[in-house]
């Protein structure tokens, strides 16, 4: 039986394998994902990013137990980053979460940036649906910790969270304005530090200056103390709220149509990419216009012209 | 052909408090260009375990101080049994007399590494032993 189907029967080991096949780029993972392609598109899925160290996978780990106790399955994906020096990572996210480790309702999954700059890796969105295929209700993103305009989750996720923490202080006003757009939430975490009312405010302040049309979503500022579990019932209620408006405003459409459309236009950027480059790289081509590029024989804009040329919709197949 | 990244986790089961160790050796498998899934203390061998088979690890690294070597490593091995997932290989450091170590390997631990081993020859065990 292939992992595809042992997954639809609930096997873990499976379901972990064809994650790893997917992430190390085998060619085998994308025969298994279209099975399951069909069954997906079910779960729930909640985006948590925000500055290293702001209690992400602190409240990852008590938004998942709130959420278990309403008796939904949880699926979690935690990106932490790949060391560009060594390709190495420490994916230390799970510390976190231990509690939820040997809990069969719930399947956490780390996985390395692996050079991409998203605050996700390029295989997020497969592993996600491998976790919509077993059946999870919720899934939840944790992104690395990193800048401000996490466009890749902001895609992926129906609901982005934005974990900020007290003490910005006068900095709020350095937050690019984009980091306002990417959120339909925001936590306000660590509540039990000075200054966590100034931050709300603040920020509550900057949301409601910004410009909306009547009907849109206006995101709230929420307070959490992750760490012990203050406010998480309050935060879990809130992604309720932006799942009910995404589906009666009919917004849910726009973004699942926008999603799709990126993922398509991106897998068929990089399958295009990879059938020319692998082959005028196997046939000499590609060295050839590099080190003419040295000596200005060649320039590269008329060297692509007429690869395009030689090549579109008749690339024969490249053999292993 | 495609190659496999080699996954490692790294955990302490147990009471006692110190992962200074389990640290060290997770940096060094980082800098060796391996994924390191770092799942911290207190670890019971249920969430190891657990924890293993979703990250489809190739192999567990556990360091263990508290004494209760004898019974909570070849639990893990046991359970790993259970799950048919005997194939994801257990290597422990810490303190362990050499009397337990050949009832450790034949309990199913690969390797036991005593204090005193360098990073360097931990990788390189690693290395030459385990294969994604
Ligand atoms: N005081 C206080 N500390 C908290 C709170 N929530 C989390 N922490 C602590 O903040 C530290 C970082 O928490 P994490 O959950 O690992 O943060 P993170 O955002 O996931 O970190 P990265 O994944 O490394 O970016 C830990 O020591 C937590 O115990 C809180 O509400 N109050
Ligand atoms: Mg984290």
């Amino acid at each position: 039986m292939g992992l595809a189907e042992r997954i639809l029967q609930g096997d873990i080991r499976a379901a972990a394998r064809l994650m790893r096949d997917v992430d190390d780029g085998f060619a085998s993972a994308s025969e298994e994902l279209k099975k399951l392609y069909p069954h997906t598109g079910k779960a729930y899925l909640v985006g948590i990013t925000g500055p290293p160290g702001a209690g992400k996978s602190t409240l990852v780990d008590q938004i998942t137990a709130a959420y278990r106790k309403l008796g939904k399955r949880v699926g979690i994906v935690a990106v932490d980053p790949t060391s560009p020096f060594t390709g190495g990572a420490i994916l230390g996210d799970r510390i976190r979460m231990n509690r939820h480790a040997d809990d069969e309702g719930v399947f956490i999954r780390s996985l390395a940036t692996r050079g991409c700059l998203g605050g996700i890796s390029r295989s997020t969105g497969d592993v996600v649906n491998v976790m919509d295929a077993m059946g999870m209700d919720v899934i939840i993103i944790e992104t690395v910790g990193v800048g401000q305009d996490e466009i890749d989750i902001v895609r992926m996720a129906h609901t982005t969270t934005v974990v900020m923490v007290p003490g910005l202080g006068d900095d709020i006003q350095a937050i690019k304005a984009g980091i306002l757009e990417i959120a339909d939430v925001f936590v306000v975490n660590k509540a039990d530090r000075d200054g966590a009312d100034r931050t709300v405010r603040e920020l509550s302040a900057m949301l409601e200056m910004g410009e909306r049309r009547n009907g849109d979503w206006l995101p709230k500022v929420m307070r959490t103390e992750a760490s012990r579990g203050v406010g998480i019932e309050e935060l879990v209620a809130e992604y309720e709220n932006h799942r009910n408006y995404l589906f009666s405003s009919g917004a849910i459409e726009r973004f699942t149509n926008e999603k799709n459309s990126a993922i398509l236009s991106e897998m068929l950027k990089e399958r295009l990419f990879r059938k020319v480059y692998d082959r005028i790289l196997a046939d000499g081509t590609y060295g050839e216009i590099v080190s003419g590029m040295a000596t200005r024989s060649v320039d590269p804009y008329s060297a692509v012209d007429s690869i395009i040329a030689g090549h579109l919709f008749s690339i024969p197949e490249v053999s292993e | 052909m495609t190659e496999r990244k080699l996954r490692v986790l790294v955990g302490k089961p147990g009471l006692d408090g110190h992962d200074r160790g389990a640290k060290v050796v997770a940096r060094a498998f980082r800098d060796a260009g391996l994924e390191v899934i770092y799942t911290g203390l207190h670890q019971t061998p249920e969430q190891i375990v657990a924890a293993a088979i979703q990250e489809d690890v190739d192999c567990i690294g556990l360091s263990i101080l508290s004494g209760a070597h004898n019974t909570l490593l070849p639990k893990v091995c046991e359970l790993l049994k259970e799950k048919s997932a005997e194939d994801i290989a257990v290597f422990c450091g810490g303190v362990i007399p050499e009397d337990d170590i050949p009832g450790l390997k034949s309990s199913g631990i690969k390797e036991v590494f005593t204090p005193g081993t360098s990073t360097e020859d931990i990788v390189a065990w690693v290395k030459e032993n385990i294969h994604g």
